[in-house]
């Protein structure tokens, strides 16, 4: 951590995302629209790891993720780890996992799903497999792959 | 058993004892007996997309067994086009009858329903999506010709892309230790995502006439004018997949021909009289299997 430390300086309270699968990380910033907010963020590409060969690292700063965010996240980086940082140490680490149902965050490709098409329905999937991320709508039966997931 | 949205949500032993009521209530659905086991109940056919035979056939059943029916054929008579949600409608039909069948253009629409009803959900087909009954029907009337549904041999000839009825079946007859031939133009091949899901073995053709004389069961679909941009392919296409009496001289003396009809002239009248020909029985054959299930799903526990 020492040679990161030197890119970037520690942050003082908010989230460091780490672990997160190399070059993933810029998509990662957008799905959850961290850059939106305006706290100050630091994204690191291709960083050298000891667990991974590479991977990508985000700083939010003064921030905390909510559930739906590191929901999110789970689907995009599996194995990306959510650090709580409080008065600049560790105050909390969560692994994350992909719930076995996730609703509201993923859009269904099938225009024809009746949740695309009825007011006050959210969307649902079940969780196939997570190693190769595959997921499937409750209602119509569309199956997507990492690639293919649109998030609402 | 709740609700009937997929041919998933029966497993094999659910499937196998459905049709063997079904068998013993043949008598009443061709009108011959008299029952009363639904006397009293009320199935509700919710039809938000025409569809004779399905509906028809539900009504039946029910009458056929003593219980009474309400409904709609044509969304335009409901509150739909005020802006109704399915999910309301359903709630409130649900509180006027003691199961519902629905059939809905869209996709999910019969899971969505499972979801708010406090009564059985039948999904009488949703968009492109499941259709179980349609399967129940086409494993009795194999089941009923054939005399069994294990370690056959069956053929799907025609659409097999755009055809749900015949995605539903091969799943379901997989779970038998079906052998299946998928015979198509390449265009309308069976779709990567029914034949990933299938165990057992199975294989592709574009020629019907080298492998007809293995298959226990041929199930034909309608090619449809409207998947091709060019009439011409599609008369070519329509004309290569044709069943006529001649082509059937190789068959098996047992082999049977289902389709879900309606038919355009995929198979020639002419063998419409001759013992290969099951197509009329199933789809007589809807009204036995849906009492059955209408019995299981509402009818007094023994």
């Amino acid at each position: 951590m020492s040679d990161n430390l030197l890119r970037v300086q520690p942050i003082r309270n908010g989230t460091v995302i780490d672990h997160i699968k190399p070059g993933c990380g810029r998509k990662v910033l957008d799905i959850l629209n961290l850059s939106g907010s305006d706290t100050t963020i630091s994204l690191l590409i291709n960083v050298q790891s000891k667990h991974q060969k590479r991977k990508d690292i985000i700083k939010v700063e003064d921030r905390e993720l909510n559930e739906v965010e590191i929901e999110k996240l789970a689907l995009l980086s599996p194995n990306a780890i959510v650090n709580i940082i409080r008065n600049y140490a560790v105050a909390g680490k969560k692994t994350i996992e992909i719930p076995p149902f996730i609703s509201e965050i993923v859009q269904c490709p099938n225009e024809n799903c009746i949740c695309n098409n009825e007011r006050e329905v959210s969307t649902n999937f079940k969780l196939l497999s997570k190693e190769n991320l595959q997921i499937k709508c409750t209602y119509c039966g569309r199956k997507m792959e990492e690639d293919s997931i649109n998030f609402i | 058993m709740k609700h009937v949205v997929s041919i998933e949500d029966l497993d094999n032993k659910r499937i196998m004892s459905l049709l063997k009521r079904a068998s013993e209530l043949l008598p009443i659905a061709k009108g011959e007996k008299k029952s009363d086991i639904l006397k009293g109940k009320i199935l509700s056919t919710c039809f938000f997309e025409a569809s004779t035979r399905t509906r028809l056939s539900f009504e039946s059943a029910m009458q056929r067994l003593g219980g009474s029916c309400i409904g709609f054929a044509d969304p335009s008579a409901t509150s739909h086009l005020k802006g109704e949600t399915l999910s309301d409608a359903i709630r409130m039909v649900a509180g006027y009858s003691d199961a519902v069948v629905l059939r809905h253009p869209r996709e999910g629409a019969a899971k969505l329903a499972s979801e708010v009803s406090e009564v059985p959900i039948i999904n009488g087909g949703d968009g492109a999506g499941q259709h179980p009954t349609q399967t129940l029907l086409d494993l009795f009337t194999i089941k009923e010709e054939i005399g069994k549904l294990e370690n056959l041999k069956v053929g799907m000839l025609g659409d097999l892309r755009y055809g749900r009825t015949v995605h539903s079946l091969s799943q379901a007859l997989d779970r038998f230790n079906t052998k299946l031939y998928f015979i198509s133009p390449e265009s309308l091949a069976m779709p990567e995502y029914v034949t990933d899901e299938l165990t057992g073995e199975w294989s592709t053709h574009q020629n019907l006439e080298n492998i007809l004389s293995e298959l226990d069961v041929l199930y034909v679909t309608r090619i449809q004018k409207e998947r091709f941009p060019d009439v011409e392919d599609y008369k070519r296409v329509a004309g290569a997949y044709r069943i006529n009496s001649e082509l059937l001289n190789n068959a098996k003396p047992k082999m049977r021909i289902l389709h879900p009809l309606p038919r355009v002239d995929e198979i020639s009248t002419d063998i419409d009289n001759t013992k290969h020909a099951a197509y009329f029985r199933q789809a007589f054959n809807g009204v036995p299997v849906r009492m059955a299930l209408l019995e299981q799903l509402i009818g007094v526990k023994k």
